[in-house]
C-alpha cells in the first residue's frame, strides 16, 4: 500500500482511538441478532473515514429502519436544505449523532427546491416535520450575479439581497416548524482575481463570500440561529481537505465526501449542545500531562514546566488552554496516581505553574485506579460521568478508563504536549452555544460549595448550619433575560427532574405568553455567594381549578438545604394566583431521576395513581395548604 | 484481459479492501474486467466514494480525464500503477 492517506484524512477525528478489528466487529454486528445500538455507538467512537462512516450508518439504518431506538436521549429530525448535492452528508451527520447516543433522522429538499419546500405546506419538508433545520448553501448559488465588473453599489446591493434571502429562509423555517435553525457558514471555493488585496475589488466573489460569512455572525446572534462554522474548519484544515474542484464539476458536491466525518461532527455537536449533552469537566492527569517528569521521583526542581525548554513551554501551553476553558465555564479536576502532598506541591510552590490549586474543583491524588478516581470526581462535583473528559498521556490509563467507563470521553493524545491543546480543541467536547454569567463564575461556585461543606463539617446540627447560611431564594417569572439559562437547564438537568420534559426556546416563550401557565426561575444566594439559577418550575392550568406541575427541576448542588419545601411554597402561591385549588405533581421515571421518585409524597402530596412503569401522579389540596416552614427567605426580584 | 498482472497484485489487495468496505461485503472478487454494470448498487455516488477512497489510500490525485476514461477495475488499477510507479 503506497502512502498512508492524504492530509485531510489524517486530521479527521484524530482524537478518537483506532482499533485493528473495527471491520470484523462491524461484520459480526451485521450478522448478529438483537439490538445493535450500544455496539454501534462503540463503533462510532473510533476514528472513521467516510467509507466506514457510510458502512456503519447503512447497518444501523437497515436494522432500525426509521424507528428511533430507546437511547435515553432526545431523537432529532433534521432537515438539510440547500442548493447543491448534500446526500453524501446525511450518513456522517447521523453517525456523529450515533457517537453521542443521539438518533438523528434526516431529510433533504429536492434538488434546488429549498425555497419552494419551505413555503409549500404540501411539500415533503412539511410532511417531514423537522425539529431542526440546517441551511447548507453553496457559495456559487449565493454569489449568482456577482462578477468582477460590478461597481461598488451593485456589489453592495447583491450582498444585501443575499443576506435578505438567508434571513427570509431562517424566518420561514422557524414560522413553519417552530424549530432550531442552523446555518452552515460558507465554504469559499472562489479564486482570487487581485491577490492579497482582493477586498479592493467590489465584484470579487471571494470577497463577497468573505463579507457574507462575517455578516452571518451578527445575523445569527440577532435571530437566535446557531452557526456551523465550516469556514473555520477550512481555515484550519486547508481548502484542499474540504473541496475538490473536479468533484464539484462531476457531482455538485461542494463539501468533499472525504470531509464528511468532520462536517457531521460540527453539526452533531450543535445538536448535542442544544440538548445539554456537551461535556462539562476536564479531568487532568499530572505527571507528563501537566508537566514533564514524575513529581514523586524528580521532585519540585526536577519536573519540566515553564520557559527555558521547548518541552516546558509545551506544558505551559497545555495548562494555559485548560485555564482558558475554566475561565469560560469548564470545570477542571485532577486525577493522579501520587501521594497527595507531592501532587499538590507544584500547584502551591512552582513559580512556572499556570494552574493553581484554586483552579481545580476536585483534586484526587492517591493510589486508587483512575476509574475509581474519576467516579469520585463525578460524585464530588455532582455531575454525570458522561460530562467528563479525561486527559492522560499514558495509553494504558486511557484504555483502562475507556473500558471501565465508556461514557467518559478519553482523547487520543501523543506524548508531545505541543500537540495536545489542538487535539482537545478539534474534539469539540465543550461545544457551547452561548456563555451565561453562571458559566463565568462556575469554578467560584464550586469553591463556595467547598466552604459550605467545611462549615457543615464544623456544625454539629444541621438546623444551626442552615440558619447560619443566611439563604435567600430570589425568584422571577420567565423572561427574555433568563431564557437562555432556563432552556439550558431544562435540557440538561437529568437527576433532580420530575418529568424530564425537554422544552425549546419556543415552548418557553409560549409559557410566558399564556395567562393560564406560570414559569419561575429560582436563584439561591447565601453568605458564601450566589448559586445562580438553581431551580425551574412550570405549572399549567389543565382543567378547572387544577394546576399540573409540568416541570420541576433543581440543581443537585443545593440538595438538602430546604430548597424543596421552599419551592413548593412558591408553586402553591403561583398556582393559587391563577385560580387553582389543587396542585397536581407528576413523576416520570428515567434512568437518571430515581432520586426524586418519592419527591411529592415527601412534601405531603397524596399519591393518586401509579402505573407499572413507576410513573405516578400525586395531588395537594391548596384550600387547606399552610406554607411549609423553612429557613429560606423568599422574594421576587 | 481478465487475469490480474503479477505486478499489480498489491494494488488489487488494497482495491479489494476498498470495494469490500464501500459495498459492505466480505469477499468481492475483483477482476480487471469487472465494471459498474456487474455490481448491484454501484451507482454514481459509490463511484465517487471509490475514487475518493482510492485517492486517500494510494495518496494520489485522479484527474477528470482519468476518471472519465475508466471503464472497469483493470483501467483503475492501471492508472494507480502508473501514478504510484
Amino acid at each position: 500500500m503506497a502512502g498512508y492517506c492524504s492530509g485531510a484524512a489524517l486530521q479527521q477525528l484524530r482524537w478518537l482511538p483506532k482499533t485493528t478489528d473495527w471491520r470484523d466487529r462491524l461484520r459480526a454486528l451485521a450478522h448478529g441478532q438483537g439490538d445493535i445500538w450500544p455496539q454501534a455507538v462503540a463503533l462510532a467512537n473510533e476514528q472513521l473515514d467516510f467509507i466506514r462512516t457510510n458502512a456503519l450508518d447503512d447497518l444501523v439504518r437497515r436494522r432500525h429502519g426509521d424507528a428511533a431506538p430507546d437511547t435515553g436521549t432526545r431523537p432529532v429530525r433534521l432537515a438539510i436544505l440547500g442548493s447543491s448535492t448534500l446526500a453524501h452528508l446525511h450518513a456522517p451527520i447521523r453517525v456523529a449523532g450515533l457517537r453521542r447516543n443521539i438518533w438523528i433522522t434526516t431529510y433533504e429538499n429536492d434538488y434546488g427546491q429549498y425555497q419552494q419546500e419551505l413555503l409549500d405546506t404540501s411539500s415533503g419538508l412539511h410532511a417531514f416535520k423537522p425539529d431542526a433545520v440546517l441551511f447548507a448553501f453553496d457559495s456559487r448559488h449565493l454569489a449568482q450575479g456577482v462578477h468582477a465588473a460590478l461597481n461598488q453599489q451593485d456589489a453592495a446591493a447583491a450582498q444585501e439581497e443575499a443576506r435578505a434571502m438567508i434571513l427570509r429562509c431562517w424566518r420561514a423555517a422557524r414560522a413553519a416548524f417552530a424549530c432550531k435553525v442552523m446555518q452552515q457558514t460558507l465554504l469559499d471555493p472562489f479564486l482570487p482575481l487581485m491577490g492579497s488585496n482582493e477586498h479592493r475589488l467590489p465584484g470579487s466573489r471571494s470577497k463577497f463570500i468573505g463579507d457574507l460569512n462575517a455578516a452571518l455572525r451578527g445575523m445569527a446572534d440577532a435571530e437566535g440561529v446557531d452557526l456551523v462554522a465550516v469556514d473555520h474548519a477550512v481555515a484550519r484544515d486547508g481548502l484542499a481537505a474540504w473541496y475538490d474542484a473536479g468533484l464539484w464539476h462531476r457531482s455538485k458536491q461542494e463539501v468533499s465526501p472525504a470531509a464528511g466525518p468532520t462536517y457531521g461532527e460540527l453539526v452533531a455537536r450543535i445538536l448535542a449542545a442544544r440538548q445539554g449533552r456537551s461535556y462539562k469537566c476536564l479531568v487532568l492527569d499530572l505527571d507528563n500531562t501537566l508537566w514533564g517528569g514524575v513529581i514523586g521521583d524528580d521532585g519540585l526542581d526536577g519536573i519540566v514546566i515553564g520557559q527555558g525548554s521547548a518541552l516546558g513551554e509545551g506544558f505551559v501551553a497545555v495548562q494555559e488552554y485548560a485555564r482558558e476553558l475554566a475561565r469560560r465555564g469548564i470545570i477542571l479536576a485532577v486525577s493522579s496516581k501520587n501521594d497527595e502532598a507531592n501532587a499538590l506541591e507544584p500547584f502551591e510552590k512552582h513559580p512556572d505553574m499556570v494552574l493553581r490549586r484554586t483552579d481545580i474543583a476536585s483534586f484526587q491524588a492517591n493510589w486508587s485506579d483512575k476509574a475509581a478516581n474519576i467516579r469520585a470526581i463525578a460524585q464530588d462535583l455532582n455531575i454525570g460521568l458522561d460530562a467528563l473528559v479525561f486527559l492522560d498521556d499514558n495509553p494504558f490509563e486511557r484504555n483502562f478508563v475507556r473500558e471501565q467507563l465508556p461514557m467518559v470521553a478519553v482523547p487520543e493524545v501523543s506524548d508531545d504536549p505541543a500537540e495536545v491543546p489542538a487535539v482537545l480543541a478539534d474534539a469539540g467536547y465543550f461545544e457551547s452555544l452561548a456563555v451565561t454569567d453562571d458559566d463565568r463564575v462556575r469554578t467560584a461556585q464550586y469553591q463556595d460549595n467547598r466552604a459550605r461543606d467545611a462549615l457543615l463539617a464544623n456544625s454539629s446540627d444541621l438546623e444551626g448550619y442552615l440558619r447560619g447560611l443566611d439563604m435567600r431564594m430570589v425568584w422571577r417569572r420567565f423572561d427574555k433575560v433568563g431564557q437562555q439559562r432556563i432552556v439550558q437547564l431544562i435540557n440538561k438537568t437529568n437527576q433532580f427532574n420530575l418529568t424530564t420534559r425537554r422544552h425549546t426556546d419556543e415552548d418557553v416563550e409560549a409559557i410566558m405568553a399564556d395567562p393560564k401557565s406560570f414559569g419561575a426561575q429560582i436563584r439561591l444566594r447565601d453568605r458564601f455567594g450566589d448559586n445562580g439559577i438553581i431551580a425551574i418550575l412550570i405549572g399549567r392550568m389543565q382543567e378547572h381549578g387544577v394546576v399540573t406541575i409540568d416541570t420541576w427541576l433543581m440543581s443537585c448542588r443545593v440538595l438538602g438545604r430546604q430548597v424543596e419545601p421552599t419551592t413548593l411554597n412558591l408553586a402553591a402561591y403561583l398556582a393559587a394566583e391563577i385560580g387553582a385549588t389543587k396542585l397536581r405533581g407528576e413523576y416520570i421515571p428515567t434512568q437518571k431521576n430515581g432520586m426524586v421518585r418519592d419527591h411529592y409524597a415527601k412534601l405531603g402530596f397524596t399519591v393518586v395513581s401509579q402505573d407499572e412503569s413507576g410513573r405516578s401522579i400525586a395531588e395537594l389540596d391548596l384550600q387547606n395548604y399552610a406554607p411549609l416552614p423553612t429557613f429560606i427567605h423568599v422574594s421576587e426580584g | 484481459m481478465s487475469t490480474i498482472p503479477d505486478s499489480q497484485a498489491a494494488i488489487y489487495t488494497v482495491l479489494s479492501e476498498i470495494f469490500n468496505d464501500v459495498f459492505m461485503v466480505d469477499d468481492m472478487k475483483l477482476t480487471p474486467a469487472l465494471s459498474a454494470k456487474d455490481v448491484a448498487g454501484w451507482d454514481s455516488f459509490k463511484q465517487i466514494e471509490i475514487m475518493v477512497s482510492v485517492e486517500e489510500r494510494f495518496n494520489i490525485k485522479l484527474n477528470t480525464r482519468e476518471i472519465d476514461s475508466l471503464k472497469n477495475v483493470g483501467d483503475l488499477a492501471d492508472v494507480i500503477a502508473k501514478k504510484t510507479a
